[in-house]
């Protein structure tokens, strides 16, 4: 690709209506005669309704209506409603009042008489395991098919238990090493490798739960209009959403138009449909008024997800130079009400960043009476890296070896096969961003650092290194030249402030020759035409969107050519772009877009997208069609192709100073690199690059959610009791760089950032305040003084190794 | 009675102007009026409907509740003055940095900007159990949570407590303490001064109060004194977080020092009780001395003489003590 834009500095298009207020998010609509509602929580982990009076309610002036759980979709096992009679944790919501203002709501709320039956609840998974354990749900704990039934027989409660002998190991800290797996897989000979190992690691680690809490909690309004359901919804996707939207509600997706041109962030906790989202969709079709759910930061904390905590215990064993032979790790997860599966990623990125030859990794998730789960920000990723990247500086603590030397040694090259399946990937260039970070970092230099003491202050330096999936294939891109000489690019992708509604648009343009202000976005308003999208999450969208519009722009670039050559004579291929304007090679007669346009519309056919390509998915078709014969038309899926995973790595280093009096850790200087491909916009990419650690910061710092053990319920439900990171509790000292070696199977060469930046901010920190401790492993997330501080006093621990959700 | 938090409930609000209006507010409605200074904390409790006053007495009006001034050699601090105003005032900058050290560890500049002196030592509070509209002592019942075996409790008091194990929040209190203030409240009519130390109340004392303020009484004025100006102060906060977070241990210490040796001391500590414990006992041990590391490692194991651990927050001993000592060695 040229580089007039690629690898350059834009504004993005949002952003003077977000700096100036003028952005519209779904909270700021209000249409002719809408109403509020407010929800009723349960109040308690687990609970059913055993009676309702809403008369009192009702009878307010103001009070529209109610919408109960029979009312709303409901499903067969522990999957979610968006209200249920009976509830699976404290928040979740029962029933929904909708009235002329929210005070009049909340006034209604409190006016309900209603009764629920306490039932039996747990918050650890270790508990649910134990045996005679409570369970999350009356009829178990685990939910699938029968080991050894038929293919297609449906999935049931079971009641899955450990051994007592399990838990005398448990009780005393321990994770048992031979307790039974869910899922489970292995490769090599684990045993044999550490009956040859050079040294064992052994340690139980816990990484804590922690909410996704971001800006803009899951708001949403909704009405319906001829038929059609007009969503104004907070989201991370778009077109996606639309689908999800709809399913969920059991409409036809093209009876959804969805108005997302604004999201307060996600971090994974609102990739595609949220369930909240169903509830003005429904209660506004019951009532025939609009609906505005606000969402509060209190609800926000119940409803809006949280990254799973793992409870588990990794065996390692390591030759005398550094490299990892084996890895034995065993992964409970806590799954929330609903669920979740970050362990699988877990354990595929253990084996990615160490390469063992030999592995083994067992895990269970247990359904739990806490909230929701869901994908956060690298999800099963970023808990490991900061798990397992002080054990490697541990490791090296015993083994006399430098902690960035561990750390090359075990990293991936370009032929790593990893994960259940050996999987391959597009392109690896960790190493390169493990020297390139050393050398910003000045490793060599800071060497003197490592363990130092002086006065109450101990010094520490970390590395970690931490990939995620960055990338997806096979979309479609949809984009016209219209007459007024523009190009207009559709956007089926979200925009929660990433800015990759602009830069996949890059390389559009800079296949048409165009400049960036001859590019106008188009995004958030379904009924203005959506292609196929990816779903916003995984790190996919600037990977698969850069292709995606690439292949457009290619099939535009075409159309032009052959415009101009049939116009002014000789082949398609003597013409180039530039400028807004096709012109013959070396000079000579040319026509300007606009031109192109208008031609382009009196020909039809495929050149104004009155005739589609067939490939393109039939979820692009209605959009196509509905812009047919505005313009010249590019559209195409991305069949570029490509083999193996897509994965971005982020090199992570630290350098902390404790303060043993207190517990307290400074972080002096934080450097991220990252290879994530060709760069397409470095101040974006830093921006996420630096967001990404600083989040991944607060995981391994600050950020905890503290549960009652005896009522099942979450305090920390505020932000500043959840304490994500403060401007006070970043580095002053942070530097960012990219390796920029473009990804072979991309024609732009672009891999995501997203999400592998966590780990790296995370698991720096853990390992460089291993380091500062000498080569102690706390194993247990978030660091904070008390737990630092007791380590170094040498307190007795008020909770076990295992211990998850204390305070 | 469902429970709904986050939305505000109506109240009759009444924005006074001078002390005289407020204090007659108060008279009139009695226990069912709030006092509103800066907000922080009542808009919190408004929020989750737990505290629900029929009548808002609004503080933000009255002139004569705001500004520094200088009063028989000390200060004289409005209470509605904020923080921010505290920070930024060149004498108590000068002469009492302690306070404005003190004052700068408060939450955000936001709420520096809008949070009052008065709201930061009247301010209640933050056991998430009581804040959560649990029925515990604190809130009339007849229970502690926070106490309990299994429960959660690492933000809460080793010493002092009494069935209540909850702390006292502000960060300005135990500075004020330490620095010898006095608070002025009206109650009854007429101006009462309480000592600092007399002024932030214990449980057993009463337990549904974080200080003296009872339901009618106007917190006006805070004063300095002139004895501990220019004194060696030391003042030391441990947090989660480098902001927007309570203390989990302060101090607040001031020295007068002649000649290298400590003539009088005050030390007040704040995190570890229902309120700031002053620590009489320390001051008298460092002074007369030099406070080298044998006399800090001495006042620091005494200043913890007494606490006890819930099951979380045994670690608020060492740290207790670790942050005395360095009080007391920042002398030298």
């Amino acid at each position: 690709m040229a580089d007039k834009l690629i690898g350059t500095d834009i504004a993005p298009p949002d952003l003077v209506a977000k700096i100036t207020g003028r952005a519209q998010y779904s909270e700021d609509f209000r249409p002719d005669g809408m109403v509020f509602a407010k929800m009723l929580l349960s109040p308690m982990p687990h609970c059913r309704v055993r009676s309702v009076d809403v008369s009192r309610a009702l009878a307010m002036e103001g009070v529209i209506d109610i919408l109960r759980a029979d009312e709303v979709p409901q499903r067969e096992g522990p999957r979610e409603s968006c209200l249920t009679d009976e509830p699976h944790y404290e928040g979740e919501p029962v029933l929904a009042v909708a009235a002329v203002t929210e005070e009049i709501a909340a006034e209604a709320i409190e006016a309900i008489d209603i009764d629920f039956e306490p039932l039996p609840f747990v918050l650890d998974p270790l508990e649910s395991l134990r045996p005679g354990g409570p369970t999350a749900y009356s009829d178990g704990n685990l939910y699938r098919r029968v080991p050894g039934a038929e293919q297609g027989a449906p999935a049931t409660f079971v009641d899955f238990k450990w051994t007592e002998a399990d838990f005398v190991e448990i009780d005393a800290g321990r994770m048992p090493s031979d307790a039974e797996a869910v899922s489970e897989w292995s490769k090599g000979d684990v045993d044999a490798a550490f009956a040859g190992a050079d040294l064992i690691m052994e340690e139980a680690i816990v990484h804590q739960s922690v909410t996704h809490h971001p800006m803009e909690p899951r708001t949403n309004m909704a009405y319906w209009e001829n038929g059609k359901l007009y969503a104004y919804v907070s989201t991370q996707s778009a077109q996606r959403t639309k689908a999800a939207l709809a399913g969920a509600v059991g409409i036809d997706p093209e009876d959804v138009v969805l108005i997302a041109e604004y999201c307060g962030g996600g971090f994974g906790a609102k990739i595609s449909g949220t369930t909240p989202m169903q509830i003005p969709a429904i209660f506004s079709r019951k009532i025939n008024r609009p609906v505005m759910l606000r969402i509060t930061r209190y609800e926000e904390n119940y409803v809006g997800r949280a990254r799973p905590g793992f409870q588990s215990w990794v065996k390692m064993g390591f030759q005398n130079d550094g490299k990892c032979t084996g890895v034995d790790l065993f992964i409970v997860e806590e799954g929330g009400a609903y669920g979740s599966g970050d362990n699988g990623t877990a354990g595929a990125i253990a084996d990615l960043i160490y390469t063992p030859e030999n592995m083994r990794f067992r895990a269970v998730s247990m359904y739990t009476n806490t909230p929701p789960k869901a994908a956060q920000r690298g999800p099963g990723g970023a808990q490991i890296v900061s798990m397992l990247e002080p054990i490697l500086a541990k490791a090296g603590h015993q083994l006399g070896i430098d902690r960035l030397q561990m750390r090359m040694i075990n990293a991936p090259d370009a032929d790593v096969e990893f994960g259940p399946r050996g999987s391959t990937l597009t392109s690896v260039h960790a190493k390169e961003a493990l020297e390139q970070g050393a050398e910003l970092f000045d490793w060599t230099g800071k060497q003197e650092l490592s363990g130092r003491r002086e006065g109450a202050k101990l010094s520490g330096i970390g590395v970690a290194l931490s990939p995620y999936t960055a990338g997806s294939r096979g979309f479609d891109g949809l984009m016209i030249i219209r007459p007024d000489g523009k190009l207009y690019v559709h956007q089926g992708i979200g925009n929660l402030g990433t800015h990759s509604i602009a830069d996949t648009a890059r390389p559009a343009a800079e296949i048409l020759g165009l400049n960036w202000d001859q590019v106008e976005i188009v995004w958030g308003n379904s009924s203005r035409g959506m292609p196929r999208s990816s779903v916003q999450a995984g790190s996919q969208t600037t990977h698969a969107h850069t292709r995606a519009n690439h292949a457009a722009a290619m099939d535009a670039a075409r159309k032009i050519r052959q415009i101009a050559a049939q116009a002014l004579g000789g082949s398609p291929s003597d013409y180039v772009l530039d400028n807004g304007r096709v012109s013959r090679r070396g000079g000579g007669a040319g026509l300007s877009f606009s031109q192109v346009a208008e031609r382009a519309i009196q020909m039809g056919g495929e050149y104004d997208g009155h005739e589609l390509p067939e490939d393109i998915h039939r979820e692009t078709v209605p959009s196509a069609q509905m812009l047919a014969g505005e313009g010249l038309m590019g559209v195409a899926k991305d069949n570029y192709g490509g083999d193996g995973g897509v994965y971005t790595f982020v090199a992570g280093f630290a350098h902390v100073e404790i303060d043993a009096d207190t517990g307290v850790v400074d972080i002096k200087e934080f450097v991220g690199v990252t290879d994530c491909g060709t760069v397409i916009h470095p101040r974006n990419l830093g921006a996420q690059l630096y967001g990404g650690c600083i989040q991944g910061m607060g995981m391994a710092m600050t950020q905890r959610w503290v549960f009652d053990p005896r009522y099942g319920v979450p305090f920390a439900k505020r932000l500043y009791t959840a304490r994500p990171p403060g401007f006070l509790d970043v580095p002053l000292n942070m530097k960012w760089a990219a390796v920029g070696i473009a990804d072979p199977q991309s024609p732009v060469g672009a891999k995501g950032i997203g999400e592998p930046p966590v780990g790296a901010g995370a698991g720096a920190l853990t390992a460089a305040i291993a380091d500062a401790m000498g080569g102690t492993c706390l194993c247990r997330t978030p660091l904070t003084p008390d737990i630092i501080l007791a380590e170094l006093e040498g307190r007795e621990s008020p909770f076990s190794k295992l211990d998850q959700h204390v305070g | 009675m469902a429970i709904i938090r986050d939305m505000i409930p109506a109240f009759d609000l009444f924005q006074p102007t001078t002390v005289d209006d407020a204090i007659a507010l108060l008279d009139e409605h009695g226990s069912e009026a709030w006092v509103l200074a800066g907000g922080l904390d009542s808009y919190d409790w408004f929020k989750d409907r737990i505290k629900r006053p029929k009548v808002v007495v609004d503080l933000g009006g009255i002139e004569e509740l705001t500004g520094i001034s200088d009063a028989q050699g000390g200060l004289k601090i409005g209470a509605m003055t904020t923080l921010t105003e505290i920070v930024n005032h060149a004498r108590v900058r000068s002469e009492y940095s302690l306070l404005v050290t003190s004052a700068e560890h408060v939450a955000t500049p936001q709420i520096r900007n809008q949070g009052t002196l008065g709201g930061n030592i009247a301010q209640d509070t933050r056991c998430w159990y009581y804040r959560s509209g649990w029925p515990c002592y604190r809130a009339g019942g007849n229970i502690c949570y926070a106490s309990a075996p299994k429960a959660m409790n690492r933000e809460h008091a080793i010493m002092g407590t009494s069935r209540c194990v909850a702390v006292s929040p502000s960060d300005t209190a135990p500075a004020l303490v330490a620095l010898g203030a006095k608070m002025v409240v009206h109650s009854g009519g007429s101006p009462v001064v309480h000592d600092a130390e007399d002024f932030f109340i214990g449980p057993s004392i009463d337990i549904t109060r974080m200080t003296v303020i009872k339901p009618g009484d106007l917190l006006t004025a805070i004063q300095i004194p002139a004895d501990w100006a220019n004194a060696h102060f030391f003042y030391e906060k441990v947090r989660d977080r480098g902001s927007w977070d309570f203390q989990l241990v302060s101090v607040a210490a001031a020295f007068q020092v002649s000649g290298g040796t400590i003539s009088d001391a005050r030390i007040s500590v704040g995190g570890v009780a229902p309120y700031p414990v002053r620590l009489d006992s320390v001051e008298r041990l460092v002074s007369g001395t030099t406070g080298g590391e044998s006399v800090a490692n001495e006042a620091g194991d005494l200043s913890v003489q007494g606490a006890r651990a819930l099951r979380h927050n045994d670690y608020k001993i060492p740290m207790m003590r670790n942050l005395v000592r360095r009080a007391v060695r920042s002398v030298v």
